[in-house]
């Protein structure tokens, strides 16, 4: 059953404010296989963020895992007592942040910051670890890896601050790197740096990727799998290709028509109406309902189910069983 | 995830699958999703969060109750502050240091001849004053200096650090350096220093209330003129810095906005919340300061007690007279404390960076 | 060739003194030398990454840098000092942050109604309102939220009061400084498209600076590319893309996302090596000589002139 590296089962996520519960992920489920790269996009408050956070457990005080449970290689993780999961972060499963700028501790030197990782994790000596760091530092591409390894965060640019986090994040060679907007903060000469580095490092060191981002660029450049959310539940989910060029979910296709258009042509947008929901406030339905322009009344009420249209390609519309009972009645119900 | 082809195998009526819900959804339904919040200011939202702050509000019940006893009081007691006890128009010498309610010999008698006297709630002093009066009085001192002193602070302290802060560059750099030097300075020896020139000085003054607080509170105020503003100064200054910052100031330019709308309508109202909240906390630090002072005898002349200079004189008695020396510093901790609690309150509501 | 367009920008220069040590202060060139025209009604998109000065830019031509050196030409006019406050009324921007480009502690009605207010406008209170309620309305905002502090909103909706403020004087010309990079992908398109429907409607011109070469692309009816202080290529959109020169412009262009696997996977990328050089230690001739494949020794002695290449297209370079 699970030769899945890691397996989402049924997640929720909420954060208790002062005005409430936030309810950011609503009964999230997916599956990450070995060396594969799994796309998670959604727009802010789609609660993507929040499902990496959840896995690595690292959410602030005010979050919790209401629901659900996350398997690693078969174990339940959101069971692990504190220092099992300590031991988890870094060695089998690491993060890559957004803002280089604040993910690295200016008073402390990249070389430290490294060690730091590596010796938390294995039992190699300070000397070694400190080889180990300018190792890594190569592998990233960081020119003079032994003279950067002495030099403190404020020091470097921008992209090859992200190099080192990447850097830090594989120090232990971990079996998932989930990389939360990794080049949102980047330039975009820099980014195509990075994003052909990732690319690099996946073929190298085999680990699994989960990409969170709202540019989907970046998806179509890097992912093999797509999982789109909104409202804090899954859309869709399929391959690169079935997202791009077959969405079945009026989200999706939404996306899609509002982004100009890669060949240049003039044509008008056509953006969603409305605006990102309330997480305080989710609707009875679909989280999508309001905006949509095919909106049944049966979407204003229950939140649909995932329908499956082809192997590995599922939405969670109703207007996927309006079809099929259209096409079951030979088109008597209309 | 549900596959497609296992739904024809259950009946559509197990589904219970009403087909009129496969209607379009009209606009007026949708629109019920879309609700938006209600609108507070910034000002409401932060007095709703105020009034849920237990310690706030128990402080500012507790100051409340302070001022209308210093009001009311002495409407009511019968003594006045200087006035030394006298019993059927006869002063009583017998009626020195008296516990809270208990009579003098002289008193006694009069009270067994069928006379009514107003109880001595918390004894009298050395010099055969009541107490009670003496303390209340004190806190009208203390609490009207503490304020006044704090007006002063912030009237300098504001103008200084809104120059300093918005015109910025080299005026800036000299105004900041000259805060640096008078932050340096010792308080203690400044206010000595000034009330030994001071003195001959202000002496020479004829008008009434300056005279009944006596050259040393005079150098008090000046010296809070001269020193404590530099505090406010630097924190207007750093809340116009980084208001400065924000691309509302450059949209306003952009519009077409003189310097002065600027300030007036962009940077003072974003700064008010600060102000406030550093004034609260900044009265029971002039308090404190001036009850020090007077403890150490360069406060309010005698006969005008205030709650610094009670204490001290309870000094020589404490062993004998403990309470002399309770009631003064009791009132002061009462007063600090509400000013503290309530000043934290305000930041805690107030202040955006502690806002999640 | 003055009065033939609108906007005007010749030669301008921005130089910033940093503190660079105890006594020293070293000019950051952060514009340097930028020249081009902007043609009524039409938009001018204006790329590049961070720290070329793109922004820069925009401000100095709305004087709320004073340029270090060059000129700007309103319509004609040199714009000074003197005439600035007058030609607020006819220049206008919007800005990229819609969380701080908003006063906190006024109601949208303040906002949008400051322009009116300070340019005096209207002559009554009822006047006022009426058109604060016009712009509101022009931008897609409900009118029963006039009274609604900002925070209150999403991040579309502050754009769109951000735009309002804007279009309040009625201005022919507005600088549009990265106005959709803060938001989500579904409102940025929402927001585009408003852009376009306000210029065919009131045709106002726009300098449409971004960092997003889709979104430009899509805008724009010519883009100029700018790297570190300088233009180093100017040409129609589709000629643009079509048929880009300069060294960066092609780098650029490979180096953008496409959301489109087939493309993505099948397109050769032109990656550049290493990172930008620190605008306060600028390479010696042309700026980009550094990650450059083409460079020569002319490019390290004399920084190449915008020169032209074919019709309306321009190119800074010695070797392409």
């Amino acid at each position: 059953m699970s030769d899945y590296l890691l397996e989402v089962r049924d997640l929720n996520t909420s954060f208790f404010t002062d005005n409430g519960e936030v309810k950011a992920v609503n009964g999230i489920s997916f599956t990450l296989e070995r060396g594969k790269t799994l796309g998670i996009v959604g727009e802010s408050g789609s609660g993507k963020s929040v499902t990496a956070y959840s896995i690595m457990q690292i959410l602030s005080d005010t979050g919790r895992i209401t629901s659900g449970s996350v398997l690693y290689k078969g174990d339940d993780i959101t069971k692990w007592s504190k220092s099992k999961m300590q031991s988890f972060r870094g060695k089998h499963c690491s993060i890559i942040f957004q803002d280089p700028m604040t993910s690295l501790n200016p008073v402390f030197t990249v070389g430290n910051q490294l060690e730091e990782a590596i010796l938390l994790h294995t039992d190699k000596s300070k000397r070694e670890a400190r080889d180990r760091a300018v190792e890594m530092l190569e592998l990233v591409g960081v020119n003079e890896p032994a003279k950067r390894v002495r030099q403190y965060p404020h020091e470097l640019s921008g992209g090859m601050r992200q190099r080192v986090m990447i850097a830090m994040a594989l120090a232990c060679e971990p079996d998932i790197l989930i990389a939360d907007e990794p080049t949102t903060a980047l330039d975009v000469t820099i980014q195509a740096q990075i994003l052909e580095l990732m690319q690099d490092l996946q073929k190298k060191l085999g680990m699994a990727i989960i990409l969170v981002t709202h540019d989907l660029g970046v998806i179509a450049e890097l992912c093999d799998e797509i999982v789109v959310m909104y409202g804090g539940r899954i859309c869709e989910r399929g391959s690169v290709d079935d997202i791009f060029y077959n969405p079945k979910h009026e989200y999706t296709s939404g996306l899609l028509r509002s982004i100009p258009d890669v060949t240049g042509r003039r044509e008008r947008l056509v953006p969603i109406a409305g605006t990102p929901i309330n997480l305080l406030n989710l609707p009875k339905g679909c989280a999508f309902s309001s905006r949509c322009d095919k909106a049944m009344k049966i979407c204003l009420e229950e939140v649909p189910v995932e329908f499956e249209l082809n192997p590995g390609h599922s939405a969670a519309c109703w207007l996927n069983m309006k079809d099929m009972l259209a096409s079951q009645d030979g088109g008597d119900c209309e | 995830m549900k596959n497609v082809n296992d739904l024809p195998k259950k009946s559509l009526m197990s589904l219970q699958v009403d087909l009129s819900k496969f209607m379009p959804a009209t606009e007026e339904e949708k629109r019920q999703q879309d609700v938006m919040s209600e609108s507070t200011t910034f000002f409401r939202d932060g007095m709703k969060k105020l009034f849920h702050n237990p310690l706030a509000m128990i402080s500012i019940v507790v100051l409340l109750l302070i001022i209308i006893t210093i009001v009311v009081a002495p409407m009511i007691v019968p003594y006045g502050y200087s006035e030394i006890i006298s019993v059927g128009g006869e002063r009583d010498k017998g009626a020195k240091n008296l516990r809270p309610f208990e009579w003098s010999e002289a008193e006694q008698e009069y009270i067994a001849a069928g006379n009514e006297l107003f109880p001595h709630i918390m004894g009298t002093d050395a010099l055969c004053r009541d107490y009670f009066i003496r303390v209340i009085y004190g806190t009208r001192v203390s609490l009207s200096i503490g304020f006044f002193a704090s007006i002063i602070v912030l009237i300098i302290g504001l103008i200084y650090g809104s120059i300093s802060g918005y015109v910025g560059g080299r005026t800036d750099l000299i105004m900041m350096r000259i805060v640096d030097i008078i932050y340096s300075l010792p308080d203690m020896l400044m206010i000595i220093l000034l009330s030994v020139v001071l003195d001959p000085l202000l002496s020479g003054l004829t008008s009434g209330p300056l005279q009944t607080l006596g050259t040393n509170m005079i150098s008090i105020f000046v010296v809070f003129g001269l020193l404590y503003w530099v505090t406010m100064a630097r924190l207007v200054r750093g809340q116009i810095l980084s208001i400065k910052e924000n691309e509302y100031i450059l949209a306003a330019r952009a519009v077409g906005a003189k310097p002065g709308r600027i300030i007036r309508k962009h940077i003072i109202p974003n700064i008010v919340s600060i102000i406030i909240i550093t004034t609260a906390l900044e009265i029971p630090t002039a308090i404190f300061t001036e009850s020090f002072l007077s403890f150490v005898g360069l406060g309010v002349q005698a006969p005008m007690p205030s709650l610094g200079s009670l204490a001290n004189a309870a000094r020589e008695g404490l062993n004998s007279y403990p309470f002399k020396l309770v009631f003064p510093a009791v009132t002061i901790c009462l007063i600090v404390l509400a000013f503290n609690l309530i000043g934290d309150g305000l930041r805690d509501s107030f202040d955006p960076k502690l806002r999640r | 060739m003055s009065g033939e367009h609108l906007v005007e920008v010749r030669n301008l220069k921005q130089y910033f003194n940093v503190r660079t040590g105890f006594f020293r202060t070293t000019p950051l060139k952060a514009v340097d030398d930028v020249s081009f025209n902007i043609g009524s009604g039409e938009t001018l998109g204006l790329v590049g990454e961070s720290g070329c000065g793109k922004t820069t830019v925009g401000r100095s031509i709305l004087r709320l840098y004073e340029p270090t050196g060059g000129e700007v030409y309103f319509e004609g006019k040199l714009v000074t000092s003197d005439n600035i406050t007058e030609l607020r009324k006819s220049m206008q921007m919007v800005f990229q942050d819609p969380y701080s480009s908003l006063n906190p502690r006024m109601t949208v009605s303040d906002i949008i109604g400051e322009p009116l207010d300070i340019h005096r406008l209207y002559t009554t209170k009822k006047e006022r309102k009426e058109k604060v309620l016009g712009l509101m309305e022009l931008v897609g905002l409900n009118a029963e939220h006039a009274t609604r502090y900002a925070h209150e909103f999403s991040g579309g909706q502050r754009q769109r009061i951000g735009i309002a403020r804007a279009l309040a004087v009625n201005p022919k010309f507005i600088v549009c400084d990265e106005p959709v990079s803060a938001l989500d992908v579904s409102i940025q398109a929402q927001i585009i498209n408003m852009f376009e429907d306000l210029q065919e409607k009131l045709r106002v011109t726009y300098l449409f600076i971004a960092h997003d070469l889709l979104v430009v692309r899509h805008i724009s009816k010519r883009i100029a590319v700018m790297y570190l202080g300088k233009v180093v290529e100017i040409a129609n959109s589709d000629e643009l893309n079509d048929n880009p020169q300069h060294p960066y412009t092609l780098s650029l262009l490979s180096s953008v996302p496409i959301p489109d696997p087939k493309i993505a996977r099948s397109r050769k990328r032109i990656v550049l090596e290493g990172d930008v050089p620190s605008p306060l230690r600028m390479p010696s001739g042309c700026p980009f000589r550094t990650r450059c494949s083409y460079a020569t020794e002319q490019c390290a002695a004399e920084c190449p002139a915008l020169t032209e290449r074919g019709a309306g297209h321009f190119v800074a370079c010695w070797n392409k």
